[in-house]
């Protein structure tokens, strides 16, 4: 059998964080498991934008991109890294609950980890992300308070 | 970028007196009026002419001739393709790692805003009211021929626009036309580009601008009372100088979400009140395909009708006028023909499905006088068109027609108009931007002049009743078609490869769904 990954969604927040390290520890009882740590820009390909906001797109995908891996995502791999263990991260546009799930498909991944975030009101009535993800996900998920 | 704003908008102010003061005093009107009409007249009356023997313009019927060439030359593309255009819009096709670009829809969507607008509502009005409803089914064919030209030019727009080093992009037939000649050793592509970059500027200061902001006044003004034009014109000046100049992007983005939602809500309304009328559907139908063929009553019988739908198509669905091509050429596609097959989409949605509705609702309302013995139309003469209930036209006639079914209807019609008038003339600014660039290359400096320009027009054109300078912008609208027909059925053989190409690895596997 192949390495075991488990996947983790980051959002940059404290509950991001939280689902981390909770993802660390489980990596090292179960020993030969790696991280797959996953940010995802909020995007749809069904929004209505204007001429210069098409023409400039190109540019601001790149600089989105960019901006995730120095912010968010690099520090997140450094610290997971002196911990011992494989970590690999990536960036993807698109919808967040879609893509932790294709992304763990993807890695064959054994759990996906996320942090909970605090959805009130209309969110919280539609199911929000946290919830599309543990309705759709065809692995077990794993939520951190 | 903001100081340069702030001085911008300090010049724009410092004009307000001057403009207001031109305003006032009316015999500038007229002095323009005739100045326009003395050196332009001659231009227009040549763009415009009609056939010898008939009153049906050339420039419609070589809209129609290319829209036939091309669906002929591309194997009826509009048929074949169009499941594989609605897959594409869906993201079918659409590689996962390129998520975050612009996808299909976005683009379709884009460059929808700028084409449905006032011909959908008022162009289909005239087309039916002089040429009865048999004008329709005439507007109908020449939009679903109208598919293949914007096929053409939108895969041309992309194969061939410029990507500048910090990743933005300008496209359009002044870029195809470049280098699409050079690349198949035809002379002339220098002249014919600048040629359409002028007719480009010249048209969106005119049809796309000065004519919808002059409509956009005639509804506000119509529906709220009289009042002075230039109001009108430095309101919507100052936003739309807020928006292309000040970079105020969220206006246009909250435009850009509204009008779509326009667009949707005013087919909704026309369902709607088919479903009410479902029993006469057949019969409008009926009056539609009779009219097509005889004309019901109206002067020039089926010829009348025929000359009005696919003059009116023209106007709306923009095919083959080259403008679409710049709005689609942001798109970063490693096919430039899948970009073709979702262009193609643009004139069915508009002349097809939109102007399809209106003309029906407008047909079952009855505004149009019938004889109830004859069954033929009453013709007004006098005003060279179907008598109607209150004798009106335009806009005011599909309000009328919607108001039979719902009374606030007219309202609504009023701010859809004002919001559909407002986005046509952001895109056109665009257009009209892209050709100054190609012209006098970009750089933040140079592209304010031309937007302070364009913002002095909408002023003008709110304030001013300009026939001669309206005509003569439609004109050069349709002088665009002109150059840039010629330049398709020069280029219309690299599309082929591009698409014969796509189309064997379609089939062979190599290009994969990923839905």
């Amino acid at each position: 059998m192949s390495k075991a990954t488990i996947v983790v969604g980051l959002d940059g927040s404290e509950a991001g964080a939280r689902a981390l390290s909770f993802a660390q520890s489980q990596a090292k009882q179960i020993g030969d498991c790696a991280i797959t740590l996953c940010y995802v820009i909020e995007w749809s390909p069904f929004t209505f934008q204007t001429k210069e906001e098409n023409e400039q797109r190109h540019k601001r995908r790149e600089e989105e991109l960019q901006r995730a891996r120095e912010v968010v995502l690099d520090p997140a791999v450094a610290k997971a890294k002196t911990s011992g263990i494989e970590v690999e991260g990536i960036v993807r546009h698109g919808d967040v609950a879609d893509i932790l799930e294709a992304v763990a498909k993807q890695r064959d991944a054994i759990q996906i980890v996320v942090g909970r975030v605090g959805e009130r009101g209309l969110k919280r009535l539609f199911g929000g992300v946290t919830g599309r993800l543990v309705a759709g996900s065809s692995v077990p998920v794993t939520i951190i308070p | 970028m903001n100081k340069l704003f702030t001085v911008a908008m300090a010049a724009f102010a410092s004009l307000l007196p001057t403009l207001a003061a031109a305003q006032e005093a009316v015999g500038i009107d007229e002095r323009i009026n005739q100045i326009f009409a003395d050196y332009t007249g001659w231009y227009v009356s040549f763009i415009f002419a009609p056939l010898p023997g008939t009153n049906f313009s050339w420039i419609a019927l070589w809209l129609v001739v290319g829209a036939v060439v091309f669906t002929v030359y591309f194997g009826a593309i509009q048929l074949k393709g169009f499941w594989h255009s609605i897959q594409l819009v869906k993201g079918d096709y659409s590689d996962p790692n390129d998520a975050g670009e612009v996808s299909h829809f976005q683009a379709l969507a884009t460059a929808l805003s700028g084409t449905v607008g006032l011909g959908n509502i008022a162009g289909v009005a005239v087309a039916v009211s002089i040429g009865g409803p048999g004008a329709t089914f005439w507007m109908v064919i020449a939009g679903l021929f109208g598919m293949a030209t914007k096929f053409t030019e939108c895969t041309l727009g992309v194969k061939y626009r410029n990507e500048f080093p910090d990743g933005h992009v300008s496209g359009g037939p002044m870029y195809y036309i470049v280098k699409g000649f050079s690349e198949r050793g035809l002379p002339l592509g220098g002249f014919m580009a600048v040629l359409f970059s002028i007719f480009t500027i010249l048209g969106a200061l005119g049809g796309g601008n000065m004519f919808q902001a002059n409509q956009a006044h005639a509804q506000l003004a119509g529906v709220l009372g009289d009042y002075p034009g230039w109001i009108t014109g430095v309101i919507l000046a100052g936003v739309t100088f807020a928006v292309i100049a000040g970079g105020l992007q969220s206006i246009a983005r909250v435009t850009e979400k509204i009008v779509p939602f326009m667009g949707v809500f005013y087919v909704l309304v026309s369902i709607l009140i088919l479903l009410i009328n479902w029993d006469m559907i057949g019969w409008a139908f009926g009056q539609i395909f009779m009219g097509a063929f005889t004309g019901l009553g109206v002067v020039g019988g089926f010829t009348g009708a025929l000359i009005q739908g696919f003059r009116r198509a023209a106007f709306s669905n923009e095919a083959g006028i080259g403008s679409a091509a710049i709005a689609h050429s942001a798109v970063r596609t490693k096919e430039p023909v899948t970009e073709g097959y979702v262009a193609l989409l643009e004139p069915f949605i508009d002349t097809v499905v939109i102007c399809t509705m209106t003309a029906l609702v407008i047909v079952i309302s009855g505004v149009l006088n019938q004889d109830p013995e004859t069954g033929l139309y009453i013709w007004n003469a006098e005003a060279g068109r179907i008598a109607t209930e209150g004798e009106v036209s335009g806009v005011a006639l599909t309000s009328a027609a919607y108001a039979r079914a719902f009374s606030w209807f007219p309202v609504l019609l009023m701010v859809a108009v004002v919001l559909f008038a407002f986005s046509t003339m952001i895109s056109w600014s665009y257009y009209g931007l892209k050709a100054w660039t190609y012209l006098f290359g970009e750089g933040a400096a140079k592209e304010l002049v031309f937007k302070v320009i364009f913002c002095i027009f909408i002023v003008i054109g709110a304030a001013a009743s300009l026939g001669p300078v309206i005509d003569f912008s439609d004109a050069m609208l349709f002088s665009m078609a002109i150059v840039n027909i010629i330049a398709l059925y020069f280029l219309m053989p690299i599309v082929k490869r591009e698409l014969n190409s796509y189309v064997a690895r379609l089939r062979s596997g190599e290009i994969v769904k990923h839905k």
